[in-house]
């Protein structure tokens, strides 16, 4: 229905449109000058001489063009003036006070260092060596800022983003490595803020360089890979020592962000264990250094989003490819291998790995279920919290209104996505031979020309893939990227977390279903992330129609739409409560569930808290980015955090800032996950 | 003016015109708009000169002008079009079309440069970016490979990690936490980068960049903190390297962020007040540590430029210091984490330019003041009174105060005698002349009678008394002078030195004394600046070690000074002293009495004070010596040349010490820079040899293998005459 509408505003218009051409066409012949000006007085002002000395030769086509050229830049520069002759603040504008100096007046100073932990994507990186074509780069960033060097030579840039893909380290001859400070992550671009509205707030209680620093590391990089190649885990932990002590040995309060919250995770197992391969500092190092881990966004069970990014370079809204976006996807400069490209860069980066769903189908549901069941997409509609429990109860309802199947996080077509599980065909992909394809795709050779056809068939077969399942989905469809990152991360829940292979190895280390935390009984655990927008959970797709050799043979299917309004499948994806990029359930379940009281996850029983932000747009252009916002990125500007992490970093604790602050399903969800802890 | 009159009521008349308010206003700007055109032409005639030029200031100016040029235009369009529109045939022809066609001429001169902007914009980035490097090839013939790709060929690997430790004012300041004023610069650079601000708002720059008189901290409300990380001192300015050039060359062979380390400090704190105010020093010591623990145990080299060599000396002392005080790292902490220290263009006895710095803020070329000079000093932005603000700013910055001459007149020589007498620039060539010596040493004793330059006289009032033989110059004390009340007291309200205090008794007192030596230059210093030296006094000492064991020179304020520390206990370390010669380098001034002693700086540099010959030393007022622009010679290599050579009292554990010079060319043409052969003082880090050799111990060679000693001037010499128990 709204589609109907739109249509028919857009053809209410178009006449209006058509009709103002004319008019102009018809004033222009009139006055018969081919110049048209942007705004009709200027035109008839710089017409007027025109006309009377059409015999002269003085103003001619080039002389109007440089002319309006003329006009326009010095408008342009006026406003400029005018705009920078204009006070500050408005009169009649006022600006919100920001929570820094709220808290500065209330007496707040700065006590705990305070320790970043950017995420993925958003860390700039920089060149140090790199091949001729990167000549003049050294030192200059190619990842974040200004992204000038993609358009100027776009290949280029992507050959010295790109790992090796046997290692997973750097490929020779090329060394781009993680820019350190805190400029790293402030701005990810020119005016796109990441932590600089956090840095700015805590600077006003007295927050500098001696007790703010930012851990950036290489984001493409598997973790361990961090350490190895540029031991960025030991300079972590040195600089919080250090930290630890100029401060009057005050103890540390960490922020990460988005996957930095699983790097840290990493980071608090690495660190307590002894070398080589962790950071030797002891079993009771966190306990002693570390007052509070505050999670923003945090991709603790994985993101779904990965899925598709990895499968078919369709990554809808990934901050990382959103960044690029506009005119860059959908051109042509690549040869028309925009996405392949990217997906063959993207491959060689074993982070995204990292963010792969973890706990299988224990945690994300299976062909028939999932804990996000009776989840109304309609955010506008939901009814309050306590409604709805009732309601909820109510089987009559779930029976009428269609469950949309999250579990089935990848489903051929749509039939697919919704039949009971009974009807489904079932395929084991593993089982699945490889042949050699003899196709001649030499330029962009993403894994896929290795395949068989008949594979790719087979795989679109089996129509519908759980948590666990698609795992081995991408094994089949990438087994070189899998291979290399399976051996630093893993996906599972373990049995018995005494086991010694989970202290041993590090691959276990980032996923919080197979580590215990760290013995440390006072430290806190924060899960801060937003909720009310509608994240992407499962995916319907197809194959790609051109089977060309070079083409990418799976797409997400954007003509897939729910029955009705309300649903949840909306251009072949389906959604459910979150900040854009994390689902809740990724993201609280662990601090809801998984670590609350003492479980076999936290045998010290470190108390956690989930502090939820409900998502409010920008009310108008002027405030940028929204103070309120929930979104992925955006929530490092809510004002809400803000204060909950520098109250945190001023001393108060958890239950100081009132404990939990729950807007979302997350409980329900979370109890209904059986899990033992 | 009068057609514009007039043409109001034939406006008016007509019926279909707005409202004969908006008419008004339209006068209005239609008289301002005429007003400007004249302005206007001179802008375009400007813009035409400059657009040949194709420098910066070019688009900065223009930029004004099309402003001015839109506020002309904007107000001219605007209103006067009501009534021309209706008057299209009107009678007016004439009257109109010259006032159109010179707001469109404007316009369309405004659009053709934009246009040719925009193609050159356009050509310079569409130019492939060895375009420069191959003209200037064409021009001056192949140039060698710079360090790195010939270290790199020669297979040398990074090795030892290496820490940066700048010098002074080359490191960045940014703000953390201002006053009103400078709103919006949370985070941005108040030094370095581009200094924008110092013309947007020089008060308000100044004020925050003062530190607090009575503290030397921070004022209360402002933080000012260093930029850490390596772009706080990799350029200076936009296009102005430090240290780039040298990051750029070891990233040649492998160095990259994490064997690399900047040690970025508050240089307007005392060395002593980083670790109190932001614990600098244990920052340093932490990192030092890290990096030789994560490079498989390879000991650091550590690579300190002008004032920061002052600044490492203080930080190996402090660093073996226990804990209240120092770092608690152990008698053997240097021993363990340290390779190498290069220090380059170290002024380990201090810098005779510091002293009129803080004399009489007559900096001349101090890098401090000669980044802001051009249009700054000599202009009227602080209402003539810019000369003091500065000095009451840098007066709060008590870093300045430990480049001061030290060893007093042992080193720097007295009345009569100096290390560097008979110097001239003219002989350098001829250093091996044994007569040429031995005539100097006889013509010692003897009132001279050509012009000897009494280089030991830092300061004399008076070109006769700075040549005058000691016996006949009557000296009054100035020490026990009355300082009388300034009777102009008060209409120097805004600006307050303390000049102010000391009166003309005072002031007088000073001129009486005549001339100065480096340790009586201490006294002067104390006398006009009681507050400032108090402070210092404090930080920093000047003196020379009688005994070294005395438990007093644990305190910190003598680490810094070399002649009163013992240098660690480290036998494997080495200690390497790079800088430039060949350059003139300030070393002893003649003063005068300001003529106006009222509200300005009552002591200036005679400048009309000229040497008779040509091969004399003396010009504009200023004895000059051999050296890199700032540090004479004798103050960056006396340490490594004797004081600290073999086992010496200074150096306990004889660590070797090499010296390395670096004799000054200045670059051929402008398309070379800053010259990959230059010697001074800043742009030596650019020199090329100096490079190769830094490269080459940080990947292992020792002093020995880089070929030991290498000498052009007349350092040992001088170092010989110098009489001091070691």
């Amino acid at each position: 229905m709204g589609s109907i509408l739109r249509f028919r505003k857009l053809s209410y218009l178009a006449p209006v449109k058509l009709h103002t051409e004319k008019k102009v066409e018809q004033e222009k012949k009139a006055v018969d000058v081919p110049n048209p000006c942007f705004s009709p007085e200027p035109t008839k002002r710089a017409l007027a001489p025109t006309v009377r000395r059409s015999g002269g030769k003085e103003w001619r086509c080039m002389d109007n063009c440089c002319w309006m050229i003329g006009f326009l830049c010095t408008t342009w520069w006026l406003c400029l003036f005018l705009f920078n002759c204009l006070p500050a603040t408005l009169p009649g504008f006022q600006a919100p006070e920001s929570p820094g100096v709220r808290l500065k007046r209330e007496g707040i100073t700065a006590l705990h260092p305070v320790v970043m932990v950017p995420g993925i994507v958003t860390g700039g990186l920089e060149l140090w060596e790199g091949k001729p074509c990167a000549e003049d780069l050294f030192r200059k960033r190619l990842w974040g800022g200004g992204f000038t060097e993609i358009i100027r030579r776009p290949l280029c840039w992507l050959e010295h983003l790109s790992l090796d893909n046997e290692t997973g380290l750097d490929p020779p001859g090329i060394r781009v490595r993680a820019v350190p400070g805190l400029v790293a992550a402030d701005y990810f671009g020119p005016g796109y803020f990441v932590w600089a509205v956090l840095i700015e707030n805590l600077a006003k209680i007295g927050y500098e360089g001696k007790n703010l620093y930012m851990a950036a590391y290489d984001w493409r990089l598997s973790f361990q890979n961090t350490e190895i190649r540029d031991q960025a885990l030991s300079r972590l932990k040195s600089k919080i020592e250090l930290m630890y002590v100029i401060n009057g040995y005050k103890k540390v309060v960490v922020v990460p962000h988005s996957m930095g919250v699983v790097y840290f995770l990493h980071f608090l197992k690495w660190v307590e264990t002894p070398p080589p391969v962790g950071g030797g500092g002891g079993s009771g190092w966190c306990s002693k250094h570390i007052k509070a881990v505050m999670n923003i966004g945090p991709t603790f069970l994985g993101v779904p989003k990965t899925v598709s990014n990895l499968f078919s370079g369709e990554a809808k809204d990934v901050a990382f490819l959103r960044a690029m976006d506009p005119g860059v996807l959908d051109s042509e400069m690549l040869g028309l291998q925009t996405v392949e490209h990217l997906l063959r860069a993207g491959r060689t980066w074993d982070s995204i790995v990292s963010l792969l769903p973890k706990g299988g189908e224990t945690i994300w549901g299976n062909l028939d279920w999932s804990p996000e069941e009776n989840h109304a997409c309609d955010l506008s509609k939901r009814k309050p919290l306590g409604e709805r429990n009732s309601t909820d109860g109510n089987a009559k309802r779930s029976a009428l209104k269609e469950p949309v199947k999250y579990g089935r996080m990848i489903s051929f077509g749509k039939a697919a996505a919704e039949l009971p599980s009974s009807l489904l065909p079932s395929l084991d992909p593993k089982t699945t031979t490889k042949k050699n394809s003899t196709s001649s795709c030499s330029e962009v050779r993403t894994e896929y020309d290795e395949m068989n056809r008949e594979i790719i068939g087979k795989i679109a077969e089996n129509k519908a893939y759980t948590a666990r399942t698609v795992l081995d989905l991408l094994r089949a469809v990438a087994p070189k990227m899998m291979k290399r990152a399976e051996a630093h991360f893993s996906h599972g829940i373990a049995d018995n977390l005494d086991d010694p292979k989970y202290t041993q190895h590090y691959k276990y280390w980032s996923n919080p279903l197979e580590t215990k935390l760290p013995d440390a009984p006072d430290m806190e655990i924060y899960c801060l992330y937003g909720i009310g927008i509608p994240t992407e959970r499962s995916y319907v797709y197809k194959q790609s129609p051109s089977s060309r050799c070079k083409s990418i043979p799976f797409r997400i299917d954007t003509s897939v739409n729910g029955d009705r309004g309300e649903s949840c499948l909306r251009g072949g994806v389906s959604f459910v409560d979150g900040d854009e990029s994390v689902p809740v359930l990724s993201a609280g379940f662990m601090c809801a569930k998984g670590w609350r009281g003492r479980t076999r996850f936290n045998p010290s029983g470190a108390s956690t808290y989930v502090r939820e932000y409900r998502h409010k747009p920008p009310a108008s252009l002027l405030e940028g980015r929204g103070a309120e916002s929930g979104a992925h990125v955006d929530i490092m500007g809510n004002v809400g955090l803000i204060e909950d992490v520098m109250r945190v970093a001023a001393g108060a604790t958890g239950l100081g800032i009132g404990g939990d602050r729950v807007h979302s399903d997350i409980v329900r969800m979370s109890d209904r996950i059986n899990i033992r802890l | 003016m009068p057609t514009l009159r007039r043409r109001k009521p034939a406006d008016s008349d007509k019926p279909t015109t707005s409202a004969p308010s908006d008419d008004a206003r339209g006068g209005g700007g239609g008289t301002t708009g005429r007003g400007e055109e004249e302005e206007e032409e001179d802008y375009e005639q400007d813009a035409d000169n400059s657009k040949r030029k194709k420098n910066n200031n070019k688009r900065r100016r223009k930029k004004k002008a099309a402003a001015a040029a839109a506020a002309a235009a904007s107000a001219d369009n605007k209103h006067p079009a009501l009534p021309s529109e209706e008057e299209e045939d009107g009678r007016k022809h004439h009257r109109k079309r010259s006032k159109w066609s010179c707001v469109d001429n404007c316009c369309w001169f405004v659009g053709c440069v934009c246009l040719t902007w925009w193609v050159l914009l356009f050509l310079y980035n569409a130019m492939p970016a060895s375009f420069p490097q191959y003209v200037t090839e064409a021009i001056t013939g192949p140039s060698p490979d710079p360090p790195g790709v010939k270290l790199k060929k020669e297979g040398l690997k990074a090795k030892h990690p290496v820490v940066f430790v700048p010098g002074i004012v080359t490191a960045g300041l940014e703000l953390w936490e201002g006053h009103q004023c400078a709103e919006g610069l949370f985070r941005k650079r108040l030094w370095g980068g581009t200094f924008g601000e110092v013309y947007k708002r020089p008060l308000c720059w100044t004020e925050h960049m003062s530190l607090d008189n009575e503290t030397g901290l921070d004022p209360p409300g402002i933080r000012v903190r260093p930029v850490s990380g390596l772009v706080a001192a990799d350029y200076f300015a936009p296009g102005y390297f430090v240290w780039a050039v040298l990051i750029a060359n070891l990233a040649r062979i492998g160095y990259e962020e994490k064997t690399m380390y900047m040690a970025s400090y508050d240089w307007r704190l005392s060395f002593q007040n980083t670790e109190v105010r932001d614990q600098t020093l244990s920052r340093t010591k932490s990192n030092i540590e890290l990096m030789v623990a994560t490079n498989g145990g390879n000991k650091a080299v550590i690579i300190p430029h002008s004032m920061g060599v002052l600044y490492f000396l203080h930080f190996m002392k402090w660093v073996e210091a226990p804990a209240p005080m120092g770092g608690g790292g152990g008698p053997d902490w240097c021993a363990k984490h340290i390779k190498a220290v290069i220090n380059i263009g170290g002024p380990f006895l201090g810098v005779p330019k510091a002293v009129t710095g803080l004399f009489s803020a007559e900096a001349r070329d101090i890098a401090v003041v000669r980044a802001l000079t051009p249009g700054f000093l000599d202009n009227d932005i602080f209402r003539l009174q810019t000369l003091q603000h500065i000095m009451k700013m840098s007066r709060t910055w008590d870093s300045t105060m430990s480049m001061i001459p030290r060893g007093g007149d042992t080193i720097w020589g007295d009345l009569d005698w100096s290390p560097e007498d008979g110097y001239s620039p003219s002989k350098r060539g001829q250093k091996n002349n044994e007569t040429d010596i031995k005539n100097q040493d006889g013509s010692d004793s003897k009132p001279s009678q050509t012009a000897k330059a009494h280089y030991g006289r830092i300061i004399s009032f008076g070109k006769e008394v700075a040549e005058a033989p000691s016996s006949e110059i009557e000296r009054i004390d100035f020490r026990d002078a009355l300082k009388g009340k300034n009777v102009a007291n008060s209409t120097c309200r805004d600006v307050w030195t303390e000049y102010h205090d000391m009166g003309f008794g005072g002031i007088n007192a000073c001129a009486e004394y005549k001339a100065y030596t480096a340790g009586s230059i201490v006294d002067l210093l104390r006398f006009v600046a009681p507050k400032m030296m108090d402070r210092g006094s404090c930080h920093f000492s000047y003196g020379i070690a009688d005994d070294l064991d005395d438990p007093k020179y644990n305190h910190y304020k003598y680490w810094s000074n070399p002649l009163e520390t013992k240098l660690p206990n480290a036998p494997d370390m080495e200690i390497f002293s790079m800088y430039g010669v060949g350059i003139p380098t300030e070393r002893a001034y003649v003063y005068r009495l300001s003529p106006s002693a009222e509200c300005y700086i009552p002591f200036q540099i005679d400048t009309s004070a000229v040497g008779e010959d040509k091969d004399s030393c003396l010009k504009d007022g200023v004895y000059t010596v051999d050296g890199d622009e700032t540090v004479p010679a004798l103050s960056a290599g006396y340490m490594c040349a004797k004081g600290w050579r073999g086992k010496t009292r200074f150096n306990p554990s004889g660590i070797r010490t090499y010296i390395r010079e670096y004799d000054h060319s200045p670059p051929a043409n402008l398309l070379e820079g800053r010259g990959t052969q230059s010697g001074a003082h800043v742009d030596i880090m650019g020199n090329f040899a100096l490079i190769e050799d830094v490269m080459r111990v940080a990947a292992g060679d020792s002093g020995d293998d880089l070929g030991g000693d290498r000498v052009y001037s007349d350092i040992f010499k001088w170092s010989e005459k110098i009489k001091l128990k070691l």
